[in-house]
C-alpha cells in the first residue's frame, strides 16, 4: 500500500512554532485522540487474550487433537471439534457454490450491461438484503424453507440423485443443505456489491478497446472480468469469511447434531452454532473451555480469511480505500 | 490456458463462426441477467412472507403489552423493544466517543505506525464473528460481575459497532477540504480548535451517517447477546440485570413448540426488519445529502 493517499493535514508531531509553557493544548488534544485509538487496539487485544485464556484448560488437555477429534462427549468430558469444523466448511462450501456464480453474474449485469437506472435500483435492493438481520433469515429458513425442502426438493434429490452419498437419508428439511442455502442468500449481497464496485473501478478503455476490435459484448465483458479477477476473488473470500462466522440463522436451521455425515440432508452443526447452542448450558470447566477454544479457532480462521480478502481487494483496486472500504 | 510461445503470444485459437459467437454472446449475457433476476427472488419471497405472516398480529398492543403466557391470546414484546433500545443506547454511548475519536485521529494525525496498525485492526475487528465477541465479553464482564447484564450486552454490541464508526469517520473527515483547515490556521486558531470547531462540524453529517449505519447493523445482532444480555421475560430497565431484546425474543419464540409463539416471532421479525429498513433508508438519505 502506498502512503501517497494517506497524507494528513499536518505532520503528526512537529509543531510549527516553539511555544511557551510546558503543555500545549494541541498536544493534549492529540494525546486524547491517540488514547481513543489505543482503546480500539486494546479492545481487539482483549478479545484475543480472553479467548486464549478461556480456552487454556482445553488446549492443555487435548492439544492439537482437539481439531481432529470426532468425539464431542460432555458426559465423558472429552471434546473434539472436527464435527463442527466439518459442518462449518461444508455449509460455507455450499453457500459459496451457490452464491459465487449468481453474485458474479449479477454484478457483471449490474455494472456493465444494465441501464444505470436498473443498476441503481437493484443495487439498492441488494443493500437492503444485506441489512436484514441474521435472525430474520433464521425464522424464514425454519418456517418457509425447511417445509419446502422436506416436502419438495429433498424427496426429489433422494429419488433422482440418491445414488450419491451426498443425497442419501431422510428428508428432514432442517439440515446442512438448508443452512447452506440460507448462508448463500446471506452472503450473495457481499459478493455482488463488492464485485460491482470493482468492475466499475476498472478503466472503461479496456472494454471499449475490445469492442472496437470487433468483440461481442460478452467477449468484451470477459476481458474486463479477467482484469478484475483478483478483486472479485477478494470479494468471494470476504463473503466466505462472513459465511464461516455466521451464527443465528445457521443455528436455527442446521438441526444441531454432532455427528459427521456425508449426506447434505442430514442435520449437522457448525463451530458458531455449537457455541450458540451449548455455551449457556455448559457445566464443567473443560466443557466451557472447549467451547471457548472453538471460538478461538473460529476467530483465527476468519482472521486469516479476512486478511487475505482485504489484501486481494486492496491490490485489485490499486490501494483505493474508497472502493476497498466497502469491503 | 495454452502454453506461451517463444514470441510471448498465445497460439491462435480456432476461429469461431459468426453464428457461434452470436449464440455465445446471447447465452452469456442472458446468464448474467438471469443471475441478477435469481438474486431478487429470495428477497421478494422473504419480504412477502414477512409481511404475510407478521402483519396479522401487528397491532398497537404488540408495542405496549408484555409477553403473555402460552395459550393466552394477545400480548406483545414491549419489554423486548425497550430492551433493544436500551442496549443500542449503551452500545452507542461506548462506541461513538471511542470510534469517532479514533477515526478523527486517523484522519488528522494518521501517519504514524500506530495509525496503520489501528486501520488494520479496525478492519480485522469488522470481520470477527459476532459470536466470538459474545464469548469474549462473557469472560471479561459477565464472569467477574457474576451474572448476565444489559451492560455486558451493550458493550458487546458496541464492540461490533466500532469498526464501522472508526473507518467511516476517517473517510468523511478526510473529505473536508484542506482549504478550511488552512483558512482557520491562518486566522490563528490552534489545531485542536481547527479540528474541533471547523473540521468536525463540516463532517457532522457524514459522522451521523456512519453512526446510523453502525446502529442499523448492531440492532439486529443476536449472537453476541446470547451470553451477555441473556434475555428476560419480564419488564426490566436495570443495567446490571439481564435484559430482553427483540432479536433474542424472536429466537426464543421461533424455537418454541407453540404455534401462537411462532406467529409472534414472525411479527417480531417484521418489526425488526422495518426498524432496520427505516434506519438503512435514513442512512441512504443522509449520504445523498452529503454528496
Amino acid at each position: 500500500m502506498s502512503s501517497g493517499h494517506l497524507t494528513t493535514p499536518w505532520s503528526a508531531s512537529a509543531r510549527p512554532v516553539a511555544r511557551r509553557g510546558p503543555v500545549h493544548p494541541d498536544d493534549v488534544y492529540r494525546v486524547v485522540l491517540q488514547a481513543l485509538g489505543f482503546a480500539v487496539l486494546a479492545v481487539a487485544a482483549l478479545i484475543v487474550v480472553e479467548c486464549a485464556r478461556g480456552a487454556a484448560p482445553s488446549i492443555r488437555a487435548f492439544g492439537w487433537h482437539f481439531l481432529v477429534g470426532t468425539q464431542w462427549d460432555p458426559i465423558a468430558d472429552h471434546y473434539g471439534a472436527l464435527p463442527y469444523v466439518w459442518g462449518t466448511l461444508v455449509t460455507s462450501g455450499i453457500a459459496m457454490l451457490l452464491a459465487v456464480p449468481i453474485g458474479v453474474g449479477a454484478s457483471a449485469f449490474l455494472a456493465e450491461l444494465a441501464p444505470p437506472a436498473i443498476g441503481e435500483g437493484v443495487a439498492f435492493v441488494i443493500e437492503l438484503l444485506a441489512s436484514i438481520p441474521s435472525i430474520v433469515f433464521g425464522v424464514w429458513g425454519m418456517f418457509v424453507l425447511a417445509p419446502w425442502l422436506r416436502s419438495a426438493l429433498e424427496p426429489w434429490l433422494i429419488a433422482h440423485l440418491g445414488f450419491l452419498p451426498l443425497f442419501q437419508g431422510f428428508p428432514f428439511g432442517l439440515g446442512v443443505l438448508n443452512a447452506g442455502i440460507v448462508l448463500a442468500i446471506m452472503v450473495v449481497p457481499t459478493v455482488t456489491a463488492i464485485s460491482r464496485q470493482i468492475l466499475r473501478s476498472m478503466p472503461r478503455t479496456m472494454n471499449e478497446a475490445a469492442l472496437a476490435l470487433g468483440a461481442t459484448r460478452a467477449e468484451a465483458l470477459a476481458v474486463t472480468l479477467d482484469a478484475a479477477r483478483p478483486g472479485i476473488l477478494g470479494a468471494v473470500v470476504l463473503a466466505l469469511g462472513r459465511a464461516l462466522g455466521e451464527t443465528m440463522a445457521v443455528t436455527m436451521v442446521i438441526g444441531n447434531s454432532s455427528r459427521i455425515s456425508l449426506s447434505l440432508l442430514a442435520p449437522g452443526a457448525t463451530m458458531a452454532s455449537v457455541i450458540a447452542n451449548e455455551f449457556t448450558e455448559a457445566t464443567g470447566k473443560l466443557y466451557l473451555a472447549s467451547l471457548v477454544e472453538i471460538a478461538l479457532v473460529l476467530f483465527v480462521l476468519t482472521l486469516i480469511v479476512n486478511a487475505l480478502a482485504r489484501l486481494l481487494v486492496l491490490w485489485a483496486v490499486g490501494g483505493r480505500r474508497d472502493v476497498a472500504g466497502a469491503a | 490456458m495454452s502454453p506461451a510461445r517463444r514470441d510471448g503470444l498465445a497460439p491462435p485459437r480456432a476461429v469461431r463462426s459468426r453464428t457461434e459467437r452470436r449464440v455465445r454472446n446471447a447465452v452469456a449475457l442472458g446468464a448474467c441477467a438471469a443471475a441478477a433476476g435469481v438474486l431478487l427472488v429470495p428477497i421478494a419471497l422473504l419480504v412477502a412472507q414477512l409481511v404475510g405472516r407478521g402483519l396479522p398480529a401487528l397491532r398497537p398492543g404488540f408495542f405496549v403489552h408484555m409477553p403473555k403466557p402460552v395459550g393466552e391470546p394477545g400480548g406483545g414484546m414491549a419489554n423486548a423493544i425497550v430492551g433493544t433500545l436500551i442496549l443500542i443506547a449503551l452500545a452507542a454511548a461506548f462506541a461513538l466517543p471511542v470510534g469517532v475519536g479514533a477515526g478523527v485521529y486517523l484522519a488528522e494525525f494518521g501517519e504514524s505506525r500506530l495509525a496503520s496498525a489501528l486501520r488494520y485492526v479496525a478492519d480485522v475487528l469488522g470481520g470477527v464473528p459476532s459470536i466470538v465477541v459474545g464469548v469474549a465479553v462473557y469472560g471479561l464482564i459477565v464472569v467477574p460481575m457474576g451474572h448476565f447484564s444489559a451492560l455486558a450486552g451493550g458493550l458487546a454490541l458496541g464492540i461490533l459497532m466500532l469498526p464501522t464508526i472508526v473507518r467511516s469517520t476517517e473517510e468523511v473527515v478526510r473529505l473536508v477540504p484542506q482549504s478550511y483547515r488552512h483558512a482557520a490556521l491562518a486566522l490563528g486558531a490552534p489545531r485542536w480548535r481547527v479540528v474541533q470547531q471547523i473540521v468536525l462540524p463540516a463532517a457532522r453529517g457524514g459522522i451521523a451517517t456512519a453512526a446510523l449505519l453502525a446502529v442499523a447493523r448492531a440492532s439486529g445482532e443476536t449472537a453476541p447477546l446470547l451470553f451477555t444480555a441473556l434475555g428476560n421475560r419480564f419488564w426490566s430497565t436495570r443495567l446490571d440485570q439481564p435484559i430482553a431484546s427483540l432479536p433474542m425474543m424472536i429466537y426464543d419464540y421461533a424455537r418454541a413448540p407453540y404455534p401462537d409463539w411462532n406467529a409472534q416471532a414472525w411479527t417480531g421479525a417484521l418489526v425488526l426488519f422495518l426498524m432496520i429498513a427505516v434506519l438503512a433508508a435514513a442512512t441512504r438519505w443522509t449520504t445523498r445529502r452529503i454528496r
